[in-house]
Protein backbone atom coordinates (compact mmCIF):
# COMPACT_ATOMS: atom_id res chain seq x y z
CA UNK A 1 0.00 0.00 0.00
CA UNK A 2 2.45 2.26 0.99
CA UNK A 3 4.94 1.47 -1.57
CA UNK A 4 2.30 2.26 -3.98
CA UNK A 5 1.85 5.22 -2.61
CA UNK A 6 5.73 6.24 -2.68
CA UNK A 7 5.48 4.96 -6.36
CA UNK A 8 2.51 6.69 -7.19
CA UNK A 9 3.78 10.53 -5.99
CA UNK A 10 7.36 9.93 -7.49
CA UNK A 11 5.69 11.21 -10.90
CA UNK A 12 5.07 15.05 -10.59
CA UNK A 13 2.18 15.10 -12.44
CA UNK A 14 0.61 12.76 -10.55
CA UNK A 15 1.08 14.92 -7.74
CA UNK A 16 -0.46 17.91 -9.48
CA UNK A 17 -3.35 16.47 -10.34
CA UNK A 18 -3.89 14.91 -6.51
CA UNK A 19 -3.58 18.78 -5.16
CA UNK A 20 -6.03 19.60 -7.71
CA UNK A 21 -8.04 16.71 -7.38
CA UNK A 22 -8.16 17.82 -3.62
CA UNK A 23 -8.66 21.05 -3.62
CA UNK A 24 -11.84 20.69 -6.25
CA UNK A 25 -13.44 18.05 -4.25
CA UNK A 26 -13.54 20.48 -1.42
CA UNK A 27 -15.16 22.82 -3.19
CA UNK A 28 -17.27 20.62 -4.68
CA UNK A 29 -18.31 19.25 -1.37
CA UNK A 30 -18.81 22.83 0.52
CA UNK A 31 -21.08 24.00 -1.91
CA UNK A 32 -22.98 20.71 -3.32
CA UNK A 33 -24.36 20.99 0.31
CA UNK A 34 -25.93 24.59 -0.23
CA UNK A 35 -26.78 22.86 -3.83
CA UNK A 36 -28.80 19.95 -2.43
CA UNK A 37 -30.76 21.86 -0.10
CA UNK A 38 -31.83 24.18 -2.22
CA UNK A 39 -32.69 21.66 -4.84
CA UNK A 40 -30.34 22.79 -7.27
CA UNK A 41 -28.76 19.59 -7.71
CA UNK A 42 -29.94 19.87 -11.48
CA UNK A 43 -27.63 23.16 -12.24
CA UNK A 44 -24.56 21.01 -11.17
CA UNK A 45 -25.53 18.18 -14.02
CA UNK A 46 -26.48 21.17 -16.45
CA UNK A 47 -23.24 22.56 -16.29
CA UNK A 48 -20.85 19.65 -16.52
CA UNK A 49 -22.68 19.17 -20.08
CA UNK A 50 -22.11 22.96 -21.15
CA UNK A 51 -18.71 22.32 -19.77
CA UNK A 52 -17.93 19.61 -22.23
CA UNK A 53 -19.78 21.23 -25.24
CA UNK A 54 -17.30 24.60 -24.25
CA UNK A 55 -13.99 22.07 -23.98
CA UNK A 56 -15.14 20.38 -27.34
CA UNK A 57 -14.96 23.60 -29.33
CA UNK A 58 -12.17 24.76 -27.72
CA UNK A 59 -10.36 22.07 -28.91
CA UNK A 60 -11.82 22.70 -32.28
CA UNK A 61 -10.43 25.96 -32.23
CA UNK A 62 -7.15 25.18 -30.28
CA UNK A 63 -7.88 27.47 -28.13
CA UNK A 64 -6.81 27.44 -24.35
CA UNK A 65 -9.90 24.68 -22.76
CA UNK A 66 -10.24 26.73 -19.31
CA UNK A 67 -9.67 29.52 -21.02
CA UNK A 68 -13.36 29.24 -23.34
CA UNK A 69 -14.77 27.00 -20.57
CA UNK A 70 -14.84 28.53 -17.31
CA UNK A 71 -16.92 32.20 -18.97
CA UNK A 72 -18.94 29.66 -21.08
CA UNK A 73 -20.29 27.86 -17.92
CA UNK A 74 -20.09 30.70 -15.73
CA UNK A 75 -22.95 32.26 -18.01
CA UNK A 76 -24.61 29.72 -18.21
CA UNK A 77 -24.67 28.75 -14.51
CA UNK A 78 -26.12 32.63 -14.06
CA UNK A 79 -28.69 31.33 -17.10
CA UNK A 80 -29.71 28.22 -15.44
CA UNK A 81 -30.46 29.85 -12.30
CA UNK A 82 -32.82 32.21 -13.42
CA UNK A 83 -34.64 29.40 -15.07
CA UNK A 84 -35.04 27.68 -11.99
CA UNK A 85 -36.02 30.42 -9.68
CA UNK A 86 -39.04 31.28 -12.11
CA UNK A 87 -41.01 28.02 -11.49
CA UNK A 88 -43.90 28.64 -14.27
CA UNK A 89 -41.59 27.97 -17.10
CA UNK A 90 -40.59 24.69 -15.30
CA UNK A 91 -37.52 25.66 -14.83
CA UNK A 92 -36.26 21.35 -14.69
CA UNK A 93 -37.29 20.72 -17.90
CA UNK A 94 -35.36 24.15 -18.91
CA UNK A 95 -31.79 22.73 -17.75
CA UNK A 96 -32.68 19.29 -19.56
CA UNK A 97 -33.16 20.84 -22.70
CA UNK A 98 -29.87 23.36 -22.01
CA UNK A 99 -28.07 20.34 -20.86
CA UNK A 100 -28.80 18.16 -23.49
CA UNK A 101 -27.93 20.87 -26.35
CA UNK A 102 -24.47 21.75 -25.26
CA UNK A 103 -24.30 18.03 -25.02
CA UNK A 104 -25.27 17.09 -28.31
CA UNK A 105 -22.94 20.46 -29.79
CA UNK A 106 -20.39 19.12 -27.83
CA UNK A 107 -20.06 15.80 -29.57
CA UNK A 108 -21.49 17.27 -32.97
CA UNK A 109 -18.10 19.44 -32.76
CA UNK A 110 -16.03 16.29 -31.72
CA UNK A 111 -16.75 14.49 -34.77
CA UNK A 112 -16.45 17.27 -37.10
CA UNK A 113 -13.26 18.25 -36.67
CA UNK A 114 -11.03 15.61 -34.42
CA UNK A 115 -13.32 12.57 -34.54
CA UNK A 116 -13.73 9.95 -31.61
CA UNK A 117 -10.86 9.12 -29.75
CA UNK A 118 -10.00 8.72 -26.55
CA UNK A 119 -9.38 12.17 -25.88
CA UNK A 120 -13.42 12.58 -25.67
CA UNK A 121 -13.39 9.48 -24.14
CA UNK A 122 -11.01 11.17 -21.24
CA UNK A 123 -13.75 14.16 -21.23
CA UNK A 124 -16.59 12.08 -20.68
CA UNK A 125 -15.11 9.59 -18.01
CA UNK A 126 -12.31 11.94 -16.49
CA UNK A 127 -8.46 11.29 -16.53
CA UNK A 128 -5.72 11.90 -14.39
CA UNK A 129 -3.38 12.79 -17.21
CA UNK A 130 -5.86 15.78 -18.06
CA UNK A 131 -3.37 18.61 -16.31
CA UNK A 132 -1.54 20.55 -18.04
CA UNK A 133 1.11 22.82 -15.59
CA UNK A 134 -0.84 26.20 -17.15
CA UNK A 135 -4.30 24.28 -16.20
CA UNK A 136 -2.70 23.54 -12.27
CA UNK A 137 -1.77 27.10 -11.56
CA UNK A 138 -5.00 28.28 -12.67
CA UNK A 139 -7.36 25.78 -10.89
CA UNK A 140 -5.15 26.31 -7.44
CA UNK A 141 -5.76 30.25 -7.88
CA UNK A 142 -9.46 29.49 -8.59
CA UNK A 143 -9.80 26.70 -6.31
CA UNK A 144 -8.52 28.14 -3.06
CA UNK A 145 -10.82 31.61 -3.74
CA UNK A 146 -13.70 29.13 -4.27
CA UNK A 147 -12.79 27.99 -0.19
CA UNK A 148 -12.24 31.37 0.95
CA UNK A 149 -15.08 32.86 -0.64
CA UNK A 150 -17.00 29.98 0.87
CA UNK A 151 -15.21 30.51 4.53
CA UNK A 152 -16.27 34.19 4.30
CA UNK A 153 -19.64 33.83 3.35
CA UNK A 154 -20.56 30.70 5.21
CA UNK A 155 -23.09 32.26 7.57
CA UNK A 156 -25.02 34.19 4.92
CA UNK A 157 -25.43 30.77 2.20
CA UNK A 158 -26.94 29.11 5.64
CA UNK A 159 -29.19 31.89 5.69
CA UNK A 160 -29.88 32.12 2.31
CA UNK A 161 -30.43 28.48 2.19
CA UNK A 162 -32.14 27.96 5.22
CA UNK A 163 -35.06 30.58 4.53
CA UNK A 164 -34.60 32.95 1.10
CA UNK A 165 -37.85 35.08 1.79
CA UNK A 166 -36.73 35.55 6.19
CA UNK A 167 -33.28 36.42 4.54
CA UNK A 168 -34.33 38.69 2.02
CA UNK A 169 -36.83 40.70 4.37
CA UNK A 170 -33.94 40.96 7.08
CA UNK A 171 -31.31 42.50 4.65
CA UNK A 172 -30.22 40.16 2.76
CA UNK A 173 -29.34 40.37 -0.51
CA UNK A 174 -30.37 37.19 -2.13
CA UNK A 175 -29.91 37.60 -5.30
CA UNK A 176 -26.21 38.44 -5.15
CA UNK A 177 -25.64 35.18 -3.26
CA UNK A 178 -27.33 32.73 -5.16
CA UNK A 179 -25.21 33.95 -8.00
CA UNK A 180 -22.38 33.42 -5.53
CA UNK A 181 -23.11 30.52 -5.24
CA UNK A 182 -23.65 29.69 -9.24
CA UNK A 183 -20.65 31.17 -9.70
CA UNK A 184 -18.66 29.19 -7.48
CA UNK A 185 -20.05 25.79 -8.57
CA UNK A 186 -19.42 26.85 -12.04
CA UNK A 187 -15.89 27.28 -11.38
CA UNK A 188 -15.30 24.30 -9.29
CA UNK A 189 -17.41 22.52 -12.35
CA UNK A 190 -14.51 22.99 -14.81
CA UNK A 191 -11.94 23.00 -12.78
CA UNK A 192 -12.96 19.15 -12.08
CA UNK A 193 -14.11 18.51 -14.94
CA UNK A 194 -11.62 16.61 -17.16
CA UNK A 195 -10.00 14.86 -14.12
CA UNK A 196 -13.37 13.55 -13.00
CA UNK A 197 -15.35 13.68 -16.64
CA UNK A 198 -18.20 15.63 -17.58
CA UNK A 199 -20.46 12.92 -17.39
CA UNK A 200 -19.36 12.33 -13.94
CA UNK A 201 -18.47 15.43 -12.45
CA UNK A 202 -22.22 16.18 -10.89
CA UNK A 203 -21.72 13.52 -8.73
CA UNK A 204 -18.67 15.49 -6.77
CA UNK A 205 -21.62 17.93 -5.84
CA UNK A 206 -23.99 15.52 -4.60
CA UNK A 207 -22.58 12.32 -3.14
CA UNK A 208 -20.57 14.04 -0.42
CA UNK A 209 -23.96 16.04 1.05
CA UNK A 210 -26.45 13.58 0.35
CA UNK A 211 -23.96 11.18 2.38
CA UNK A 212 -23.53 13.25 5.51
CA UNK A 213 -27.11 14.03 5.19
CA UNK A 214 -27.52 10.35 6.64
CA UNK A 215 -26.26 10.87 9.46
CA UNK A 216 -25.19 14.23 10.81
CA UNK A 217 -28.42 17.13 11.83
CA UNK A 218 -26.29 20.66 12.12
CA UNK A 219 -25.46 22.30 9.07
CA UNK A 220 -22.03 22.18 10.56
CA UNK A 221 -21.07 19.03 10.94
CA UNK A 222 -22.97 18.19 7.23
CA UNK A 223 -20.44 20.76 6.00
CA UNK A 224 -17.70 19.68 7.87
CA UNK A 225 -18.33 15.84 7.18
CA UNK A 226 -18.81 16.38 2.97
CA UNK A 227 -15.95 17.54 2.99
CA UNK A 228 -14.22 15.01 4.84
CA UNK A 229 -15.72 12.22 2.83
CA UNK A 230 -15.37 13.78 -0.38
CA UNK A 231 -11.37 14.63 0.28
CA UNK A 232 -11.06 10.83 1.19
CA UNK A 233 -12.99 9.72 -1.77
CA UNK A 234 -11.29 11.44 -3.93
CA UNK A 235 -8.18 10.12 -3.06
CA UNK A 236 -9.07 6.25 -2.63
CA UNK A 237 -10.14 7.01 -6.25
CA UNK A 238 -7.40 8.40 -7.50
CA UNK A 239 -5.30 5.52 -5.92
CA UNK A 240 -7.59 3.25 -7.64
CA UNK A 241 -7.43 4.85 -10.97
CA UNK A 242 -3.75 4.43 -10.83
CA UNK A 243 -3.64 1.03 -10.26
CA UNK A 244 -6.52 -0.05 -12.26
CA UNK A 245 -6.30 2.12 -15.75
CA UNK A 246 -9.69 2.84 -14.45
CA UNK A 247 -11.11 6.42 -15.53
CA UNK A 248 -10.63 8.78 -12.56
CA UNK A 249 -14.23 9.88 -12.76
CA UNK A 250 -15.44 6.42 -12.24
CA UNK A 251 -13.29 5.04 -9.63
CA UNK A 252 -14.13 7.97 -7.47
CA UNK A 253 -17.79 7.93 -7.85
CA UNK A 254 -17.41 4.20 -6.75
CA UNK A 255 -16.13 5.15 -3.82
CA UNK A 256 -18.44 7.93 -3.18
CA UNK A 257 -21.54 5.47 -3.97
CA UNK A 258 -19.43 2.83 -1.56
CA UNK A 259 -19.60 5.31 1.90
CA UNK A 260 -23.01 6.82 1.03
CA UNK A 261 -24.52 3.01 1.52
CA UNK A 262 -22.10 2.85 4.79
CA UNK A 263 -24.09 6.40 6.05
CA UNK A 264 -27.29 4.93 5.04
CA UNK A 265 -27.07 1.37 6.88
CA UNK A 266 -25.69 2.90 9.49
CA UNK A 267 -28.58 5.25 10.26
CA UNK A 268 -31.09 2.86 9.35
CA UNK A 269 -29.27 -0.08 11.80
CA UNK A 270 -27.85 2.28 14.20
CA UNK A 271 -31.67 2.72 16.27
CA UNK A 272 -29.33 4.94 18.56
CA UNK A 273 -28.28 7.37 16.23
CA UNK A 274 -31.84 7.80 15.53
CA UNK A 275 -32.89 8.61 19.16
CA UNK A 276 -29.82 10.81 20.46
CA UNK A 277 -30.75 13.70 22.11
CA UNK A 278 -28.35 15.99 21.10
CA UNK A 279 -27.38 16.17 17.10
CA UNK A 280 -24.28 16.11 16.08
CA UNK B 1 -42.62 61.16 10.65
CA UNK B 2 -44.11 57.65 10.63
CA UNK B 3 -42.36 54.64 10.92
CA UNK B 4 -44.32 52.61 7.72
CA UNK B 5 -46.64 54.56 5.71
CA UNK B 6 -49.40 53.15 3.12
CA UNK B 7 -51.12 55.22 0.78
CA UNK B 8 -53.93 53.62 -1.34
CA UNK B 9 -51.59 51.04 -1.53
CA UNK B 10 -52.60 47.88 -3.85
CA UNK B 11 -51.52 44.24 -4.15
CA UNK B 12 -51.77 42.01 -7.23
CA UNK B 13 -50.84 38.48 -8.10
CA UNK B 14 -50.29 38.10 -12.19
CA UNK B 15 -53.15 40.75 -12.62
CA UNK B 16 -55.60 39.90 -10.42
CA UNK B 17 -55.80 42.21 -7.16
CA UNK B 18 -55.17 40.26 -3.84
CA UNK B 19 -55.83 43.73 -1.83
CA UNK B 20 -56.11 47.43 -2.55
CA UNK B 21 -56.92 50.33 -1.25
CA UNK B 22 -54.46 50.25 1.28
CA UNK B 23 -54.03 53.60 3.39
CA UNK B 24 -52.65 53.82 7.25
CA UNK B 25 -49.20 54.59 9.03
CA UNK B 26 -47.43 53.02 12.07
CA UNK B 27 -45.71 55.13 14.51
CA UNK B 28 -42.77 53.86 16.16
CA UNK B 29 -44.34 51.82 19.19
CA UNK B 30 -47.19 50.67 18.38
CA UNK B 31 -49.02 47.53 18.00
CA UNK B 32 -50.94 46.87 14.93
CA UNK B 33 -53.55 43.84 14.61
CA UNK B 34 -54.43 43.14 10.85
CA UNK B 35 -57.78 40.77 11.49
CA UNK B 36 -59.67 39.44 8.65
CA UNK B 37 -60.74 36.26 7.16
CA UNK B 38 -59.31 33.68 5.12
CA UNK B 39 -58.18 34.94 1.85
CA UNK B 40 -58.70 38.59 2.74
CA UNK B 41 -55.22 39.88 1.74
CA UNK B 42 -53.05 39.81 5.43
CA UNK B 43 -50.21 37.64 4.57
CA UNK B 44 -49.66 39.44 1.25
CA UNK B 45 -49.48 43.01 2.95
CA UNK B 46 -46.75 41.46 5.53
CA UNK B 47 -45.15 40.48 1.80
CA UNK B 48 -45.52 44.23 1.06
CA UNK B 49 -44.49 45.60 4.40
CA UNK B 50 -41.38 43.18 3.66
CA UNK B 51 -40.09 44.63 0.24
CA UNK B 52 -40.89 40.77 -0.90
CA UNK B 53 -43.67 42.26 -3.04
CA UNK B 54 -43.85 45.01 -4.85
CA UNK B 55 -47.44 47.45 -4.60
CA UNK B 56 -49.10 47.05 -7.78
CA UNK B 57 -50.62 50.78 -6.91
CA UNK B 58 -50.61 53.16 -5.00
CA UNK B 59 -46.78 53.19 -2.31
CA UNK B 60 -45.30 52.27 0.88
CA UNK B 61 -42.95 54.48 2.39
CA UNK B 62 -40.50 54.01 5.56
CA UNK B 63 -39.48 56.72 7.62
CA UNK B 64 -37.41 57.06 10.83
CA UNK B 65 -34.34 55.27 9.55
CA UNK B 66 -35.82 51.70 8.84
CA UNK B 67 -33.88 49.77 7.00
CA UNK B 68 -34.35 45.94 6.47
CA UNK B 69 -31.01 45.01 8.28
CA UNK B 70 -33.64 46.10 11.34
CA UNK B 71 -37.07 44.15 10.40
CA UNK B 72 -37.69 41.09 12.32
CA UNK B 73 -40.12 38.51 10.74
CA UNK B 74 -42.17 35.52 11.63
CA UNK B 75 -43.76 33.99 8.28
CA UNK B 76 -46.95 32.33 8.67
CA UNK B 77 -45.71 28.64 6.59
CA UNK B 78 -42.08 28.79 6.34
CA UNK B 79 -41.17 26.23 3.75
CA UNK B 80 -38.00 24.74 5.11
CA UNK B 81 -37.72 21.11 3.50
CA UNK B 82 -38.47 18.15 5.39
CA UNK B 83 -34.69 16.69 5.53
CA UNK B 84 -32.97 20.00 6.49
CA UNK B 85 -30.16 19.88 8.63
CA UNK B 86 -29.89 22.36 10.83
CA UNK B 87 -29.53 22.78 14.51
CA UNK B 88 -31.96 25.30 16.80
CA UNK B 89 -28.89 27.62 17.11
CA UNK B 90 -27.68 27.66 13.89
CA UNK B 91 -31.43 28.40 13.13
CA UNK B 92 -31.62 31.45 16.04
CA UNK B 93 -28.05 32.72 14.69
CA UNK B 94 -28.78 33.27 11.36
CA UNK B 95 -31.30 36.06 12.41
CA UNK B 96 -28.08 38.06 13.29
CA UNK B 97 -26.94 37.10 9.69
CA UNK B 98 -28.13 40.11 7.67
CA UNK B 99 -27.10 42.44 10.54
CA UNK B 100 -24.17 44.69 10.02
CA UNK B 101 -21.72 45.08 13.12
CA UNK B 102 -22.34 47.73 15.67
CA UNK B 103 -19.08 50.30 14.35
CA UNK B 104 -18.17 53.09 16.13
CA UNK B 105 -20.17 56.09 15.23
CA UNK B 106 -18.28 58.30 12.63
CA UNK B 107 -16.69 54.86 11.51
CA UNK B 108 -19.36 53.50 9.70
CA UNK B 109 -19.00 52.69 6.57
CA UNK B 110 -19.96 49.39 4.44
CA UNK B 111 -16.51 47.80 4.60
CA UNK B 112 -16.04 48.50 8.62
CA UNK B 113 -20.09 46.69 9.15
CA UNK B 114 -18.68 43.73 6.83
CA UNK B 115 -18.50 40.67 8.69
CA UNK B 116 -17.47 37.25 8.22
CA UNK B 117 -18.90 35.86 11.78
CA UNK B 118 -21.20 36.43 14.11
CA UNK B 119 -19.33 38.38 17.26
CA UNK B 120 -19.69 37.57 20.78
CA UNK B 121 -22.96 40.00 21.24
CA UNK B 122 -24.49 38.45 18.19
CA UNK B 123 -24.45 35.11 20.17
CA UNK B 124 -25.49 36.54 23.74
CA UNK B 125 -28.35 37.88 21.72
CA UNK B 126 -29.30 34.68 20.93
CA UNK B 127 -28.62 33.03 23.92
CA UNK B 128 -30.89 35.16 26.28
CA UNK B 129 -33.94 34.96 23.14
CA UNK B 130 -33.42 31.57 23.57
CA UNK B 131 -34.00 31.90 27.12
CA UNK B 132 -36.58 34.21 26.73
CA UNK B 133 -38.66 31.48 24.54
CA UNK B 134 -37.48 29.22 27.11
CA UNK B 135 -35.98 26.85 24.05
CA UNK B 136 -32.60 27.26 25.62
CA UNK B 137 -32.59 23.55 26.59
CA UNK B 138 -33.07 22.57 22.95
CA UNK B 139 -30.45 24.45 21.36
CA UNK B 140 -28.53 21.28 20.31
CA UNK B 141 -31.65 19.22 18.72
CA UNK B 142 -32.16 19.18 14.98
CA UNK B 143 -34.90 21.63 13.79
CA UNK B 144 -36.93 19.49 11.89
CA UNK B 145 -37.36 17.06 14.89
CA UNK B 146 -39.11 19.44 17.21
CA UNK B 147 -42.48 19.48 17.34
CA UNK B 148 -44.51 22.83 14.88
CA UNK B 149 -45.13 24.47 18.35
CA UNK B 150 -41.21 24.42 19.09
CA UNK B 151 -40.14 25.68 15.87
CA UNK B 152 -42.10 28.05 15.98
CA UNK B 153 -40.73 29.48 19.53
CA UNK B 154 -37.57 28.91 17.42
CA UNK B 155 -38.35 31.50 14.37
CA UNK B 156 -39.76 33.61 16.73
CA UNK B 157 -36.51 33.68 18.31
CA UNK B 158 -34.76 34.61 15.22
CA UNK B 159 -36.78 37.23 14.24
CA UNK B 160 -36.40 38.66 17.76
CA UNK B 161 -32.80 38.30 17.35
CA UNK B 162 -32.75 40.61 13.73
CA UNK B 163 -34.44 43.36 15.29
CA UNK B 164 -34.05 46.60 17.04
CA UNK B 165 -37.42 48.17 15.72
CA UNK B 166 -39.83 46.55 14.07
CA UNK B 167 -41.11 42.97 14.57
CA UNK B 168 -43.78 41.27 11.69
CA UNK B 169 -45.88 38.49 12.60
CA UNK B 170 -48.07 36.30 10.48
CA UNK B 171 -50.26 34.32 12.63
CA UNK B 172 -47.30 33.46 15.32
CA UNK B 173 -50.15 30.84 17.86
CA UNK B 174 -50.32 28.98 14.98
CA UNK B 175 -50.20 25.62 15.91
CA UNK B 176 -49.27 26.42 20.01
CA UNK B 177 -51.33 25.20 22.93
CA UNK B 178 -53.34 27.79 25.13
CA UNK B 179 -50.49 27.88 27.53
CA UNK B 180 -48.32 28.86 24.91
CA UNK B 181 -50.39 30.82 23.24
CA UNK B 182 -51.16 33.24 26.19
CA UNK B 183 -47.37 33.06 26.92
CA UNK B 184 -46.23 34.07 23.67
CA UNK B 185 -49.23 37.05 23.16
CA UNK B 186 -47.61 38.27 26.51
CA UNK B 187 -44.06 38.21 25.50
CA UNK B 188 -44.99 39.96 22.06
CA UNK B 189 -46.53 42.64 24.69
CA UNK B 190 -43.60 43.00 26.76
CA UNK B 191 -41.24 43.54 23.69
CA UNK B 192 -43.56 46.20 22.41
CA UNK B 193 -43.53 47.55 25.68
CA UNK B 194 -39.62 47.79 25.66
CA UNK B 195 -40.30 50.28 22.26
CA UNK B 196 -40.47 47.66 19.51
CA UNK B 197 -42.84 47.88 17.17
CA UNK B 198 -44.97 45.20 16.66
CA UNK B 199 -47.73 44.30 13.44
CA UNK B 200 -49.33 40.99 13.87
CA UNK B 201 -51.92 39.27 11.79
CA UNK B 202 -54.12 37.37 13.85
CA UNK B 203 -56.83 35.18 13.45
CA UNK B 204 -57.85 35.49 17.53
CA UNK B 205 -59.86 39.00 17.65
CA UNK B 206 -59.75 38.58 21.57
CA UNK B 207 -56.09 39.03 21.57
CA UNK B 208 -56.10 41.28 19.17
CA UNK B 209 -58.30 44.11 20.80
CA UNK B 210 -56.69 43.14 24.05
CA UNK B 211 -53.10 43.47 23.43
CA UNK B 212 -53.12 46.07 20.01
CA UNK B 213 -53.06 49.77 19.85
CA UNK B 214 -54.11 49.83 16.09
CA UNK B 215 -56.43 47.42 14.23
CA UNK B 216 -56.33 47.40 10.77
CA UNK B 217 -59.21 44.90 8.93
CA UNK B 218 -58.76 43.61 5.34
CA UNK B 219 -61.56 42.77 3.19
CA UNK B 220 -60.25 42.11 0.27
CA UNK B 221 -59.75 45.92 0.77
CA UNK B 222 -59.25 47.93 3.75
CA UNK B 223 -62.43 47.98 5.66
CA UNK B 224 -61.02 50.06 8.96
CA UNK B 225 -58.24 51.08 10.22
CA UNK B 226 -58.11 52.99 13.80
CA UNK B 227 -57.39 52.80 17.28
CA UNK B 228 -58.17 49.59 18.81
CA UNK B 229 -60.83 52.26 21.21
CA UNK B 230 -62.73 53.42 17.72
CA UNK B 231 -62.31 49.73 16.16
CA UNK B 232 -64.54 48.25 19.23
CA UNK B 233 -67.30 50.89 18.56
CA UNK B 234 -67.21 51.00 14.80
CA UNK B 235 -70.20 48.97 13.05
CA UNK B 236 -67.46 46.52 11.52
CA UNK B 237 -65.79 45.85 14.52
CA UNK B 238 -69.06 44.98 16.21
CA UNK B 239 -69.57 43.04 13.61
CA UNK B 240 -66.57 41.25 13.11
CA UNK B 241 -66.46 40.72 16.86
CA UNK B 242 -69.65 39.23 17.11
CA UNK B 243 -69.44 36.69 14.28
CA UNK B 244 -66.33 35.26 15.41
CA UNK B 245 -67.60 35.12 18.98
CA UNK B 246 -70.59 33.21 17.78
CA UNK B 247 -68.47 31.04 15.79
CA UNK B 248 -66.41 30.44 18.34
CA UNK B 249 -69.33 29.15 20.73
CA UNK B 250 -70.54 27.06 17.82
CA UNK B 251 -67.39 25.20 18.31
CA UNK B 252 -67.38 24.92 21.57
CA UNK B 253 -71.34 23.72 21.13
CA UNK B 254 -69.72 21.28 18.59
CA UNK B 255 -67.08 19.89 21.13
N1 LIG C 1 -48.49 33.14 -4.49
C1 LIG C 1 -49.75 33.47 -4.85
N2 LIG C 1 -50.12 33.43 -6.15
C2 LIG C 1 -51.36 33.77 -6.54
N3 LIG C 1 -52.32 34.18 -5.70
C3 LIG C 1 -52.03 34.24 -4.39
C4 LIG C 1 -50.73 33.90 -3.89
N4 LIG C 1 -50.71 34.07 -2.56
C5 LIG C 1 -51.95 34.49 -2.23
N5 LIG C 1 -52.74 34.60 -3.32
C6 LIG C 1 -54.13 35.06 -3.33
O1 LIG C 1 -54.20 36.33 -2.73
C7 LIG C 1 -55.33 36.39 -1.87
C8 LIG C 1 -54.91 36.82 -0.48
O2 LIG C 1 -54.08 35.83 0.07
P1 LIG C 1 -53.35 35.97 1.47
O3 LIG C 1 -52.38 34.85 1.61
O4 LIG C 1 -52.80 37.35 1.58
O5 LIG C 1 -54.56 35.79 2.48
P2 LIG C 1 -54.55 35.82 4.06
O6 LIG C 1 -55.39 36.95 4.48
O7 LIG C 1 -53.16 35.76 4.59
O8 LIG C 1 -55.30 34.44 4.41
P3 LIG C 1 -55.07 33.42 5.62
O9 LIG C 1 -55.87 33.92 6.76
O10 LIG C 1 -55.62 32.14 5.11
O11 LIG C 1 -53.62 33.35 5.90
C9 LIG C 1 -56.00 35.03 -1.91
O12 LIG C 1 -57.12 35.12 -2.75
C10 LIG C 1 -54.98 34.12 -2.51
O13 LIG C 1 -55.58 33.15 -3.32
MG1 LIG D 1 -52.04 34.47 5.64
Amino acid sequence: MFSTLAEMFQYTFLVRAVVVGVLVSLCAALLGVSLVLKRYSMIGDGLSHVGFGSLAIATAMNAAPLAVAVPVVVLAAFLLLRLSENSKIKGDAAIALISTSALAIGVAVISLTTGMNTDVCNYMFGSILAMSKADVALSLILGSSVLVLFALFYHRIFAVTFDENFAKATGIKTGLYNMLIALLTAVTIVLGMRMMGAMLISALVIFPALTSMRVMKKFKSVTICSAVVSVVCFFCGVVLSYLTNMPTGASVVIFNLAVFLGFWAAAKLLPSMKERKTAL
Amino acid sequence: MALLKCSNAAFAYDGHTAVEGLTFSVSSGDYLCIVGENGSGKSTLMKGLLGLKAPSAGSIETGDGLIAAEIGYLPQQTQVQKDFPASVEEVVLSGRAGRPRAAPAGKRNALSAWRPYYGRSDKAIARDNMERLGILPLRHRCYRELSGGQQQRVLLARALCATKSLLLLDEPTAGLDPMATRDLYRLIAEVNAQGLTVIMVSHDIGAAVQYATHILHLQQRQLFFGTTAEYLTSPEGMRFIDRTEFAAEGVEFNV
